[in-house]
């Protein structure tokens, strides 16, 4: 292994005067919130699902308006703010160096973002979306976060120049994908010509199957940058912080970033496998998705074996418990995909509840446990406390969420294959043996099921906000927690 | 590994080698939809959405119907049976933004056009449970009463002929006119027809004199795969 800088090497270096807290401090507490909503609006519409009586009947309840503010309040909203938080802190220490463009800049940031989320949010009640989905804000929210974002950039790449150490960390180069890769997706998909410059609609420039394959290459690289480059920057950070050991392989981390990043923007064509999407672009999608397991499980590999003599402390630290199952779940969903990616498989598990389950596998169990495994991590450093309230409420955290997970996914396993079973069977005259009704009929059970899972993860996400909120407020400690041993039960 | 520590100890470096890495994939897969000929097929029959229809697709669009219907058959036996002839590119080469969707959570409806009558909708979108009893759809009471708001159609048919829809200055000179005509059953339709083959005309939500959503949302739902017409083509090739 290559001799390394390491986050536990450039950490060891005294806390600077003139670090930027304070927004650090006000994202942790906006991915909490947006968390509860996320999770609470996605209980809503499982529930809708199972009980259609739910929807009221009124424009602004409906599962159709409902859903994108439960995608884009995960995604955006709870997902994006922790990468902020996350991004905003990390930068910092692994370059010595404060924020770039000092306070008002990032306060710009993080004002500019939250009213990003509401427009976002507020739109989609009152049906104003342009229907691509996660990227439905109409052209003037767009706008707008082109300038948030652009700005959050300016800050980054400005505090990574100055930075007093030699090497850029590794943390860094994904979250700096994550930032310049979203940008590039986001301008370029959401390219409209508005109605009037007064009105909200606009008409998108692409049409068709043109339309089809930008907006998949967006939508399949949200997930690959916003919720896989920039969580790995997370784990290439509080992993190794959290267990006082550096990142097990150097090389590995060099190989896996440039792999991931370039094999990633191919996969999107395996959204749109037997669609009039031309046979060529589809098989492209197919084999760059499996290609895309290497560099997945390279990132996973080299998460999991940072642990390497130091496992014992999975039973002692249930906030490196959240940090590993991540990675885990990080391993699985990244196995799942490539495997959905094959055609024959797509062709039963696409338009069913399976794509859901896989879905939800990488949301809860990759990105929100990892951002759990932060937020646990942050607060008590941030509001300068010994250790978190109470680790006993983690744990319950960590099991109830886990078994809401397992709910989920496997509800949404065994809901989509049946599903696509029953949409191909043919009975013995060689007439298709069910309506389509009669298969969604047959989902109800799974999807009482799904919305108990859903409902023991939003508990989980509670009991997490009361443990977070007493910790802030506890008594100031006389030596803040630096982040070597395991926090102690307050 | 000297390459990597310039890139690792120069930021402008690592950015320029990122967005190099990036940007290849998605040109090699996008650019040429826009080169190849053969992408969009060449077929008979599709057109540019009447006022209504288009009016009708923007409250599609607004109730996030995509999130539960696709619009895209795929080329599988049951899906023949179920839908109809596997979607074409050149059905959708017109729809600013697709409309493809992801998931069934209910039908596909790119080949809905004519399978129901508009009396059948009216009641389905009103309470879909007192037309199918197990259906978790949502109702959509509310479009029955709520008066269309498209009085600026003209600049809707513009603004999609920017991005590249062929509305001709006629259509864009009687939109409003060919709005309020597709849905009257007393008006003349000849001109309307002319422009817009194929689109259905008359009262769709059944209350003539009122403009409603249920009207524009049915005119769009009725046009849905009816402007190829399939008779001539066969099934076609397909895969499962």
């Amino acid at each position: 292994m290559a001799e390394a800088p390491s986050a536990a090497g450039a950490a060891s270096h005294s806390e600077h005067p003139e670090y930027n807290e304070k927004v650090v401090r006000q994202f942790v507490i906006a991915t909490t919130f947006w968390g509860i909503a996320a999770f609470l609006v996605g209980v809503v519409i499982a529930l809708q699902l199972a009980f259609p009586i739910l929807n009221l009947d009124l424009p602004w309840t409906s599962f159709g308006r409902l859903r994108p503010v439960h995608t884009s309040a995960a995604i955006f909203a709870f997902g994006g703010c922790a990468l902020f938080a996350c991004s905003l802190y990390v930068v910092q220490r692994t370059c010595r160096a404060p924020l770039f463009g000092g306070r008002a800049l990032a306060a710009f940031v993080f004002w500019g973002y939250q009213l990003f989320i509401v427009m976002a949010a507020v739109g989609y009640i009152f049906g104003i979306t342009q229907s691509k989905e996660y990227a439905e804000p109409e052209w003037f929210v767009d706008l707008w976060l082109t300038i948030v974002w652009v700005v959050y950039l300016v800050i980054y790449v400005g505090t990574v120049a100055k930075r007093k150490e030699p090497h850029i960390y590794v943390a860094n180069w994904f979250f700096l994908a994550f930032i310049i890769t979203v940008a590039m997706l986001h301008v370029v998909n959401n390219l409209a010509v508005p109605v009037s410059w007064t009105g909200a609609k606009s008409y998108i420039v692409w049409s068709g199957v043109q339309d089809a394959l930008t907006q998949w290459w967006y939508a399949h690289n949200a997930v690959g940058f916003f919720l896989t480059a920039g969580f790995l920057g997370i784990m290439y950070y509080i992993l190794p912080k959290q267990i006082n050991r550096p990142i097990y392989s150097y090389r590995l981390s060099v190989v896996h970033f440039w792999s991931l990043i370039f094999l990633y923007i191919w996969a999107g064509p395996h959204h749109l496998h037997y669609t009039a999407l031309p046979d060529w672009a589809q098989t492209l999608g197919m084999t760059f998705s499996v290609m895309l397991w290497m560099p997945s499980w390279g990132g996973m590999i080299n998460g999991l074996m940072t642990l390497a003599g130091a496992w014992d402390k999975l039973r002692t630290d249930p906030v490196l418990r959240f940090i590993v199952a991540a990675v885990g779940f990080y391993g699985m969903s990244t196995f799942e995909g490539p495997v959905m990616s094959i055609k024959p498989v797509n062709a039963l598990s696409h338009y069913t509840d399976w794509g859901i389950g896989h879905v939800h596998s990488g949301a809860l169990g990759w990105v929100a446990f990892i951002s759990f495994g932060a937020l646990y991590f942050l607060v008590p450093r941030l509001w300068k406390r010994e250790g978190l309230y109470s680790l006993k409420l983690v744990e319950y955290h960590f099991w109830i969420s886990t078994i809401g997970i397992v709910l989920y996914i496997t509800s949404m396993w065994v809901s989509g294959v049946t599903q696509g079973l029953m949409w191909r069977a043919y009975d013995k005259l060689g007439f298709l043996q069910y309506s389509f009704v009669e298969t969604v009929e047959a989902m109800h059970p799974y999807y009482v099921i799904r919305a108990a899972g859903g409902i023991l993860f939003l508990i989980g996400a509670l009991i997490m906000v009361v443990n977070l909120v007493k910790t802030a407020r506890g008594h100031a400690a006389a030596a803040p927690v630096t982040g070597t041993a395991p926090a102690t039960a307050g | 590994m000297s390459l990597h520590q310039k890139a690792e100890k120069n930021l402008w470096w690592l950015i320029a080698l990122t967005l190099i890495t990036v940007s290849i994939g998605g040109l090699v897969e996008i650019i040429p939809l826009y080169t190849i000929g053969s992408t969009i097929e060449k077929v008979k029959g599709v057109r540019p959405y009447t006022p209504l229809e288009l009016a009708g697709r923007n409250i599609y669009i607004r109730e996030g119907c995509y999130v539960c219907h696709s619009q895209q058959v795929r080329p599988f036996r049951d899906e023949a049976e179920r839908y109809g002839h596997y979607s074409l590119a050149a059905e959708s080469m017109y729809d600013h933004p697709f409309q493809w969707g992801s998931k069934r959570t209910g039908p596909d409806l790119a080949r809905v056009g004519g399978k129901y009558s508009n009396a059948w909708h009216v009641t389905h979108f009103i309470n879909p449970r007192s037309v199918v009893p197990e259906s978790i759809m949502p109702a959509y009471s509310f479009l029955a009463t709520r008066k269309l708001k498209f009085s600026d159609a003209a600049a809707h048919l513009r603004a999609n002929r920017t991005v590249g829809v062929p509305y001709t200055d006629a259509m864009i000179k009687n939109a409003l006119k060919d709005l309020a005509d597709q849905a009257n059953p007393e008006a003349d339709h000849e001109a309307l027809l002319k422009r817009y083959p194929k689109a259905a005309v008359g009262s769709f939500d059944g209350k003539p004199g009122v403009l409603t959503e249920m009207d524009a949302l049915i005119a769009y739902l009725q046009i849905l795969g009816r402007m190829v017409d399939f008779t001539k083509y066969g099934t076609g090739q397909l895969q499962q």
